[in-house]
């Protein structure tokens, strides 16, 4: 029963057990079938069998950090989806974009924003950010059966750093492999088919210090170089007036840029490679 | 040889009760009022640690008079039950009529079932769009609910207390002249030879449910904004003059709410933060361990 209970309205031992403070260890025990890494799959490959999400490149920049995502999902040579967001607030204070497959990350997401909620409310404070990177850790290397047989997923997860000595240091990102390991980058870091591109554009243009104006400006035209070049990332698309998702968080927390804005910021770099089309 | 005595149902079901109800009246009161703005905790309460208001999901907030690890247990279940809810189906399926549902049956089940019921009194209330949409439940020991319009009083002087607050309370009351008239009402009670007490921010726990935040509208008001919103006779100007000392107490004590919230007129003192689930102790605990009543 979805609710957890069963038809006598007894509990579980899971809600009332003291010192449980993790909502994926809860629901392992009183509603495993929820959990992403729990389910056999049948033996062979099935990369083809559901949509990819692309390219999510997250910048540091001098209050915080930046987290842009494109809008395409693809299946083989098609376009699955043109307007799917891979980019979210994980909770106040930091970011989480997918890529891989697009059904277990969504999956995975969720479980991570109710993780970190859950832990909040039960305990009454916030993880602390290095924290959250090695829960979300944890909850990649649970998926690694399935990523083996084509269903993997890597997340990006950047955020503010409430605890950082200067604010400066605060905005922090951290990458992580498909058998769980985490890393934490310096600057910037991208994921996806298309993030080679985008990392080379950012190498070339990225230096500490970045206003978050020009971290959002820098990861839109990023995200136009890796569009250029990997089919699977979408550029922006004037005609369906469809733009990168670009969110920010920094110590007045998470925020995601208006439409209007991320439109505006496109057609500006559009513009600029009219002129120039290498940028 | 222990002798078993025959003791009818009747009779163990009123000692439990009577049991219970005893460790109740010796908690101080939780007010839970509906006003313009959204929903409003209030309660005495002197540690700023371990509460007895707290959030339970989105639009729902939690309060309880008793013993503490007993609603604190219920609390972290309610939780549980709310975010497995909201991870199943989507977040707006969560609603306090459900989970009040749920307190109920496992109230019920404690009391019926296990020989010492919990001594503990609770309100589950869900801010609507309109104060007239909100919902207050009162739940008790034995899991008998009630669904009370506009105002709730839970814990051991809850009678004496509702009768005076229900007659002055309106739907349209503004934030601070409904914390002033729950203010007013626990002070009402507990004094020497009658006589009403004046209550300082730093013996209140107050909390509301802020109607017009979109998301997680759990919000507590502790520190200069309580002190402000206690003194201010209907100037907000006069609102800066709050007392220095009182000011400090409720101030960013969580790491995670110390960061500027600058979306409600009292953002810069409140945090979202709630419980610190791994004390023990703390105001309503009753250290009465005189074991249970009702012969076997």
């Amino acid at each position: 029963m979805a609710a957890g209970l069963d038809p006598s309205w007894r509990l579980p031992a899971a809600f009332t057990a003291p010192g449980l403070s993790s909502f994926s260890e809860f629901l392992g025990a009183a509603a495993p079938e929820l959990l992403p890494g729990r389910r056999p799959l049948p033996p062979g490959i099935s990369a083809d069998i559901a949509p990819h999400a692309t390219t999510i490149i997250a910048i540091s920049c001098a209050d915080g950090v930046v987290m842009a995502g494109d809008r395409r999902a693809t299946m083989g040579n098609l376009i699955a989806s043109r307007d799917i967001e891979k980019v979210h607030a994980a909770d106040e204070f930091s970011l989480i974009g997918i890529a891989g497959t697009a059904g277990v990350g969504i999956e995975l997401m969720r479980l991570f924003q109710v993780e970190l909620q859950h832990y909040e409310k039960i305990e009454g404070a916030m993880l602390s950010i290095d924290g959250k990177a090695n829960r979300l850790a944890t909850m990649i290397r649970n998926n690694l059966g399935a990523a083996l047989q084509g269903l993997a997923v890597i997340p990006l997860f950047a955020g503010y750093d409430l605890d950082a000595p200067s604010p400066e240091r605060a905005g922090r990102i951290f990458s992580f492999d498909v058998a769980g390991g985490v890393y934490e980058e310096r600057g910037y870091d991208g994921i996806g088919s298309g993030s080679l591109f985008a990392k080379a554009a950012l190498k070339k243009r990225y230096r500490p210090g970045l206003t978050t104006e020009e971290a959002i400006a820098l990861a839109v035209e990023a995200l136009y170089d890796a569009a250029d070049d990997d089919t699977a990332t979408g550029g922006p698309d004037l005609t369906r007036r469809i733009f990168p998702v670009v969110m920010t968080a920094g110590a007045e927390g998470t925020r995601r840029i208006s439409d209007e804005q991320s439109a505006t910021i496109s057609e500006a770099v559009v513009a600029r490679r009219m002129e120039n089309p290498g940028g | 040889m222990a002798m078993q005595f025959y003791a009818s149902p009747e009779q163990i079901m009123r000692d439990r009760s009577e049991y219970a109800r005893k460790g109740i009246a010796r908690g101080r009161s939780v007010i839970v009022l509906s006003y313009e703005g959204g929903v409003l905790f209030v309660t005495e309460n002197l540690s700023t640690a371990l509460h007895k208001v707290s959030e339970l999901y989105d639009r729902i907030g939690f309060g309880a008079v008793g013993r503490y690890n007993e609603y604190e247990n219920l609390r972290a279940a309610g939780v549980r039950l709310a975010d497995l809810r909201g991870y199943s189906y989507d977040r707006r399926d969560v609603t306090a009529r459900a989970l009040a549902n749920f307190y109920a049956q496992m109230l019920g089940a404690i009391f019926t079932e296990q020989s010492k019921p919990f001594e503990v009194e609770i309100c589950v209330a869900q801010v609507g769009a309109t104060p007239e949409q909100d919902e207050l439940y009162r739940l008790t020991y034995d899991g008998s609910v009630q669904q009370e319009p506009g105002a709730v009083v839970v814990g051991g002087q809850a009678e004496a207390l509702s009768g005076g607050l229900r007659e002055r309370h309106s739907l349209d009351m503004g934030l601070d002249a409904a914390l002033r008239l729950a203010v007013e009402a626990l002070g009402s009670v507990g004094g020497e030879g009658g006589a009403p007490r004046t209550l300082t921010a730093a013996q209140l726990e107050v909390a509301i449910l802020d109607r017009r935040r979109p998301g997680r509208a759990f919000r507590r008001i502790t520190g200069q904004a309580l002190t402000a919103l206690l003194t201010a006779p209907d100037q907000p100007s006069t609102a800066a003059e709050g007392e220095g000392d009182a000011a400090a107490a409720g101030t960013g004590s969580a790491p995670g709410d110390a960061a500027a919230r600058p979306t409600s007129p009292v953002a810069d003192e409140v945090s979202v933060s709630d419980e610190d689930a791994t004390s023990e102790g703390g105001e309503g605990t009753n250290a009465d361990p005189s074991g249970t009543s009702g012969a076997e």
